[in-house]
């Protein structure tokens, strides 16, 4: 069958905004205080190993992973542990751990920060366990995790960045494309991967131009030019655009799938960037690059802060709220798929990757009318979802209708939201639905 | 600085297309249309048109008002109804009729089942049809394009009597013909058409294969005579509908796939009445059909997700009798 009556799954032109791409990366200053929540990551929280009082240095160990599912944590700043909060309530609602450290100024590094000796696959995974990466990119997955599987023969590189205003991977490839490609080598050889592709969107020619060259003479690895759409940087629509292989909706064992059940691992440009500084320098993911942007913040541009900094304190860098402009919106991440904070006391996390400050007036809602059905949520959908179909299902609370449409299948791109034309809620409605539909069918298989 | 800030679920941004502006641009994509029936057919088909949008406008105002609804006035769609029912009417259509059609249209159609997005089938169209049954006559009363005052009246091209090979493409094109005030000028029709399309309201998908699927038919009905069949897609309402009532979001299926068979079933229809029917024009009756059948093309043509595996029987049964339980 052709392709385009198949689905359509064209995703949306959204703007791309990125004034920021040309600017390089500014260091912040170490700020006074910083706090660090122990759940920065998909999986079990971290259990802190510090008490108030103790002397900790940059990369000192702070916290310690709480599970296979989940990752260590490291001091971002020298100085004295002020306090272990115990129930922290994190930007997104949840509360858990979380350590504040006053800063010395100093920003000594632990001595403790050595490169660790890697010599093979079980090495590798330890080593990026105990440095805490997680996915970069935004979903915060523990990285070890997903390498652990030994289907793999695909190694993607995700530096589609497809959110707008962000351009933090934009910086990392130019800024630092020699330890993606270390990154890059060191998870192929020890992995056993034989092929990688870096996958990055075309409107990044700078970028595709810098690895093409870089990449030429090794063997396997090669980029991947791709088109300008979103949610292009998506795990699954990447895998198909580079492989042509769909990550199957549910697994053989009966779970919902994953990259690996088709032979592919994606990680960000930045994770992998990362990963191959740890295993040069030894020190842990302890400072994040954000873009910060938007109309309504003074002075746009890319600075590495301290995980943990305040976003009242990365602002103030940033010469703060534009004059004359009502402060209306912060959103942790990109406009798609990042999180509106309701204030400005929250720390930066591990995968956050952008803090886009919106004036009131950008930041206005419109009032949604009545569905049109237009069809453009299905044309915009990347998974070839009918989010109208899945509105009118969940409506009814049908959960049979909501399993035929597939709600499962949706990632919360925002996409048909984004181009509805009467302003409807779709995607908040659909991820509404999916966590509906998720817990009636638990509740089921627990009956039967 | 940041007392209240907005916290909403994501996404941020929102694309620049609203219903207004899609409304918007339909309307604009008429005005070749308008401006052609000005031009054929003289003042009075600009007051056809203009008392049926404005009677539709006001029709949804008050019945709104008295409903105690939202007034959706503002998001033109009434005017878009309007404007496609006018330019379905012949130019010497007296104005109480127009009235009369606005209102099956909007109070009758539309606001009865539910307003915008509701109703099972194009507004204008269901107009159009309810006048051409109340008042046969009057509206294939053709009003011959140079007619004077006095009216005289021509059949169209579509009639039997006609012999089809004869007609002039040119007069085809720039609508110098019977017929009502919108179909005649296919210049008219195919720039509304290019805007659109370049504005992106619509895709080609429902119109290529209406008037594909005609095309084809007529060329294999006539043995492959390519004059009658170029006269029969210009001919009557079919290029109009294919692209001003076929295309209605509401009342046709979201999907590509769908959009094609929609197409290609209208076309069929469209065929066999003008063919095997006792009446000349069988568009209209093939759009409601195509209408009305538009859910079971959505039901027909779902799209395939990313990943889609083929669920087993086994596993189909089992969240089936988990439904019996949930429903209790």
């Amino acid at each position: 069958m052709l392709k385009f009556m198949k689905r359509s799954a064209k995703g949306v032109r959204a703007p791309h905004e990125k004034a920021t791409a040309g600017m390089e990366t500014v260091r912040m200053a170490v700020p006074e205080e910083v706090v660090i929540p122990m759940s920065m990551h998909i999986g079990a929280p971290a259990r802190p190993v510090v008490q108030k009082g103790d002397q900790v240095m940059a990369g000192t160990r702070i916290g310690e992973a709480g599970g296979f599912v989940s990752a260590n944590i490291y001091a971002s700043v020298s100085g004295t542990v002020k306090e272990v909060i115990d129930s922290f309530r994190m930007v997104n609602g949840t509360v858990c751990q979380a350590v504040s450290i006053v800063s010395d100024g100093k920003q000594r590094l632990d001595p403790s920060c050595k490169p660790p000796a890697v010599s093979d696959k079980k090495g590798l995974l330890e080593a990026i366990a105990a440095c805490g990466l997680v996915g970069l990119g935004g979903a915060g997955f523990p990285a070890h995790v997903k390498l652990a599987a030994d289907t793999i023969d695909t190694l993607i590189i995700n530096g589609a960045e497809c959110e707008p205003y962000l351009s933090t991977d934009t910086r990392e490839m130019l800024e630092c494309s020699e330890t993606i490609l270390s990154g890059i080598s060191a998870v192929m050889k020890f992995c056993g991967i034989g092929r990688c592709i870096i996958g990055i969107e075309k409107n990044k020619p700078e970028c595709i131009r810098l690895l093409s060259s870089l990449t030429e003479q090794i063997q396997g690895v090669s980029v991947r030019p791709l088109p300008m759409r979103y949610p292009q940087g998506a795990e699954k629509t990447l895998i198909e655009t580079c492989t042509g292989r769909e990550v199957p909706q549910t697994a053989a064992s009966g779970k919902a799938g994953i990259p690996a059940d088709c032979g592919c691992v994606v990680m960000n440009v930045t994770s992998v960037s990362t990963l191959g500084k740890y295993l040069k320098t030894g020190i842990p993911l302890i400072s994040k690059r954000l873009t910060v942007e938007g109309d309504a913040v003074a002075k746009p541009q890319n600075i590495e802060v301290p995980i943990g900094t305040l976003y009242r304190d990365v602002i103030a860098a940033c010469g703060g709220v534009k004059e004359g402009v009502q402060l209306g919106k912060v959103i942790f991440g990109g406009p798609m798929m990042g999180g509106a904070a309701p204030g400005l006391d929250y720390p930066v996390l591990k995968q956050n990757n952008g803090l886009i400050l919106l004036s009131r007036k950008a930041a206005a809602v419109p009032e949604p009318g009545p569905c049109i059905r237009c069809g453009r949520c299905i044309t915009a959908c990347p998974m070839g979802l009918e989010p109208v179909l899945i509105a009118e299902a969940f409506e009814q609370k049908d959960f049979e209708a909501l399993e035929k449409r597939n709600v499962d299948l949706c990632v919360s791109c925002g996409s048909c939201t984004y181009a509805c034309p009467a302003k409807r809620l779709i995607s908040q409605n659909t991820t509404l639905a999916k966590g509906w539909y998720l817990k009636t069918k638990k509740e089921r298989a627990g009956k039967s | 600085m940041e007392e209240r800030l907005i916290v909403t679920a994501s996404p941020h941004i929102r694309d620049r297309a609203t219903t207004r502006g899609l409304m918007g641009d339909v309307l604009i994509a008429l005005l070749p249309c308008v401006a052609a029936a000005t031009v054929i057919f003289g003042l009075h088909a600009l007051a056809v048109i203009g008392v049926t949008a404005a009677a539709s406008a006001a029709f949804e105002y008050i019945y709104c008002k008295l409903m105690k609804k939202p007034v959706p006035v503002g998001d033109l769609s009434a005017c878009v109804t309007g404007v496609i029912l006018g330019l379905n009417m012949p130019a010497g259509m007296p104005l109480w009729i127009c009235v009369v059609g606005a209102f099956v249209a909007i109070v009758i159609t539309k606001q009865l089942f539910g307003g915008l997005g509701y109703n099972f089938a194009n507004p204008a169209l269901v107009g159009r049809i309810v006048l051409f049954l109340g008042f046969a006559e009057r509206m294939t009363t053709y009003v011959f394009p140079e007619g004077t005052a006095d009216a005289v009246s021509s059949a169209t091209v579509l009639a039997d009597s006609v012999d089809k090979a004869s007609v002039s493409l040119w007069d085809m094109l720039i609508g110098v013909r019977g017929g009502v005030m919108g179909e005649t000028c296919v210049i008219a029709i195919l720039i509304g058409l290019a805007y659109l399309l370049i504005r992106g309201v619509i895709n080609l998908s429902i119109p290529a294969s209406i008037v594909g699927t005609v095309f084809v038919l007529s060329l294999i009905a006539d043995g492959g005579n390519v004059h009658v069949a170029l006269v029969e897609i210009m001919s009557g309402g079919l290029l109009f509908g294919a692209v001003f009532m076929a295309t209605d979001y509401v009342t046709s299926p979201f999907n590509t796939k769908g959009r094609i068979i929609y197409g290609i079933v209208i076309g069929l229809i469209t065929f066999a009445i003008r063919r095997f029917g006792s009446m000349n024009e069988g568009v209209s009756y093939a759009l409601l059909m195509g209408n009305l059948l538009t859910p079971w093309f959505n039901e027909w043509s779902h799209q395939i997700p990313l990943g889609f595996v083929k669920k087993n029987k086994a596993k189909k049964a089992a969240p089936a009798d988990g439904g019996k339980g949930g429903a209790q």
